[in-house]
């Protein structure tokens, strides 16, 4: 049995499907370099639509927050209710905003 | 249009299919043999391109012959004294080197010969180059991506690229031939003339060649005859396996 | 049960994804890595006999379609292999684990494919099998599989209809083009059946699958639908139903039909079918022929950020 290496580097991706909308998480690659990255998203992730805004980004170079620390470093949400909509208590007829 | 100028246009109109569908055909043959997932995928949709070329193309010729026959008839049951395509477009498969080389050698021939196309006073012809001209766009990044990696890359890939581009040359001086037929399309404004095309695709190739560290061979030898039916031995194997199943149900809809 | 476990349990039972970077049970991870890879290498082995009709394909316009079938086929692959590497197991490690036999993939695909109807019979039953697991798959609590399963049922219902349409047409057709479409599916209608796997009663992996939401339906369910949804289309085509024994049950409101041939399927998956060896030969053959095209590649970077170094400098 071969001795299999990979040495192609792992790429995220990320496609905005039509002007106006963000770009959405896709999945992932494998690819030499950044160039080779995008092209093969435009084959991988697009073959169904046109005009679309493609990124590609490094695995290894996104930084992420882990969900379960989350007391430091997000506020607890639930103790700011004026920041909700639904604090307000409006009549009626302009009840609709 | 006058009789003559029809069946020189249709005739035109075949052999641009059969470079298609041939070049097509010869692409297909890498699906789940590409050297890793992502490759495949991509190399299979220029395969699709050039299949969707020659339906264009077939279907137009079979407007203008008029004779009850479909894009599939021109495909499937002609055979290989009857196709017109280039001969560098029938050489197999060989290794993916061989394969990304002739890629090259087409790509850049499409990208001198599609803008010239467009002009073409037939609107079906200039309409079909319209549409491929974003493709081969795309395909000869690729193409000179992959020259590049491989003559640049190893000493293995190096070789075989080199071996690829002097094994192939020679079937490269046919792509500029013109004969009566497409001299009388020219001359029409509906055709293009190729013979003028080659210092411009010999001059991208060979910037490309030497970019990838690679030696452009001289030109010493040349074999010819796809536009007349003489062909290479590959041709009749690789119709053998194409037009199989559509011959052995005669008439047969699929 | 520890915080982290109980934490976890709680987003399971409230339908909340697990996403890469939560805690998770190292078996649950170990049973989604497993189910993931599996998945994705089915989808690699799968381009392999619908593959091997390409350059035999009847007209043009069915030869673009079945590549592109394929294709997406290659696709599939790719999105699981991204989802499955999230977890921790890398795109080179998976292929080693395919390759030595260590991770399996689905046992259709070690039938052969033996005429043009087979690429057809394949499109409607096998993929028609695969869509009605996949369905339950949407809601799997692994994010990334959820999401890549979103995905691939989006494309999948093209390969469905176009397997159908394709037997439809030989169905319809001459007396030879019938044949060929009966033949099809009396060799891939019980195969496509055993998709769905054993009873869950002997699978291994079920019940702490079920548990943790990573399965969301039985394999005899799930089995049972696409019995039931394939009546119909078999009646449309015309042909004769290779079940003999298929009956519709009033009370139970479901098809009754014939008990799978379980020793058959054993032997296939043990070794026996007729493409076990190829499959893998040609997936080592085509990876070991690419060594070197990806050597150079890696060769051709490294030159270049050499390049871009020294100008830096």
């Amino acid at each position: 049995m071969t001795n299999i290496t990979e040495k192609l580097e792992l790429f995220e991706v990320f496609v905005r499907s039509k002007r106006g909308l963000d770009h959405k998480h896709v999945g992932s690659l494998h690819a030499e370099d950044h160039e080779q990255a995008l092209e093969y998203a435009r084959d991988c992730y697009t073959r169904r639509s046109e005009g679309v805004s493609i990124w590609v980004v490094k695995s290894a170079d996104i930084c992420s927050s882990q969900e379960d620390d989350a007391d430091c470093f997000y506020d607890p949400n639930d103790d700011k209710p004026y920041r909700h909509a639904t604090y307000y208590v409006l009549p009626d007829p302009v009840n609709n905003m | 249009m006058s009789d003559q100028i029809k069946n020189a246009t249709q005739e035109y109109a075949t052999r641009l299919g059969d470079d298609s569908v041939v070049l097509g055909h010869r692409i297909s043959e890498w699906v789940s043999y590409g050297p890793f997932l992502e490759e495949d995928i991509a190399y299979g949709n220029v395969s699709l391109d050039y299949i969707g070329r020659a339906r264009m193309f077939y279907t137009y010729a079979a407007e203008l012959a008029n004779d009850g026959r479909d894009e599939d008839d021109f495909a499937f049951m002609r055979n290989d004294r009857e196709y017109r395509n280039l001969l560098l477009m029938e050489m197999p498969k060989g290794d993916f080197a061989y394969s990304q080389v002739r890629q090259l050698f087409a790509d850049v021939y499409y990208t001198v010969l599609l803008p010239e196309l467009l002009q073409s006073k037939d609107e079906t012809l200039a309409a079909i180059a319209a549409k491929a001209i974003k493709e081969t766009k795309y395909h000869l990044r690729r193409s000179r991506d992959w020259v590049l990696r491989l003559g640049d890359g190893t000493e293995e890939s190096h070789k075989r690229a080199q071996k690829a581009v002097d094994q192939l040359w020679g079937y490269t001086h046919e792509l500029f031939d013109m004969d009566e037929t497409e001299q009388l399309l020219a001359d029409e404004g509906i055709g293009v003339d190729v013979s003028k095309l080659r210092d411009a695709w010999l001059q991208m190739v060979s910037d490309i060649l030497t970019e990838a560290t690679l030696t452009v061979p001289e030109d010493s030898w040349a074999v010819r005859g796809g536009r007349t039916g003489y062909h290479t031995e590959n041709l009749g194997h690789m119709l053998t396996e194409m037009q199989i199943v559509h011959r052995s149900f005669p008439g047969c809809k699929w | 049960m520890t915080p982290q476990e109980e934490n976890f349990m709680r987003k399971i039972e409230a339908e909340e994804k697990i996403e890469p970077k939560d805690w998770m049970p190292e078996q649950y991870r170990k049973n989604l890595i497993r189910q993931i890879s599996q998945h994705a290498h089915s989808e690699v082995i799968g381009m392999q006999p619908e593959g091997n009709w390409i350059t035999r394909a009847p007209s043009l316009r069915r030869k673009a379609v079945l590549l592109s079938k394929v294709q997406d086929e290659a696709g599939h692959g790719l999105y699981l292999y991204s989802a499955c590497e999230t977890l921790g197991i890398s795109r080179s490690e998976m292929i080693e684990q395919l390759q030595s036999g260590k991770a399996k993939y689905s046992s259709i695909f070690n039938y052969p494919t033996l005429t043009w109807a087979d690429v057809g019979a394949i499109g409607w039953l096998v993929d028609g099998a695969a869509i009605v697991n996949q369905v339950s798959l949407q809601r799997t609590s692994y994010g990334p599989y959820s999401r890549g399963m979103i995905r691939i049922c989006k494309e999948e219902s093209f390969h469905q209809r176009q397997g159908y349409e394709a037997i439809l047409a030989l169905a319809k057709g001459s007396p030879e083009q019938k044949a060929m479409a009966q033949d099809a599916l009396d060799r891939f209608y019980w195969p496509a059946l055993m998709m769905f796997g054993p009873h869950d009663s002997e699978s291994a992996h079920s019940q702490k699958s079920m548990e943790w939401k990573i399965k969301r339906e039985t394999n005899d369910d799930l089995r049972q639908k696409f019995v039931d949804q394939t009546v119909k289309q078999i009646e449309v085509l015309g042909l004769d139903h290779p079940d003999k024994n298929i009956k519709w049950n009033e009370e139970r409101g479901h098809y009754d039909s014939s008990d799978l041939n379980w020793d058959e399927f054993w032997s296939v998956i043990n070794g026996n079918g007729h493409c076990n060896r190829q499959r893998i030969e040609h997936h080592v053959a085509a990876h070991d022929e690419g060594e070197w095209v990806r050597d150079a590649l890696s060769a051709y970077n490294e030159k270049k950020r050499a390049k871009k170094a020294q100008n830096a400098a």
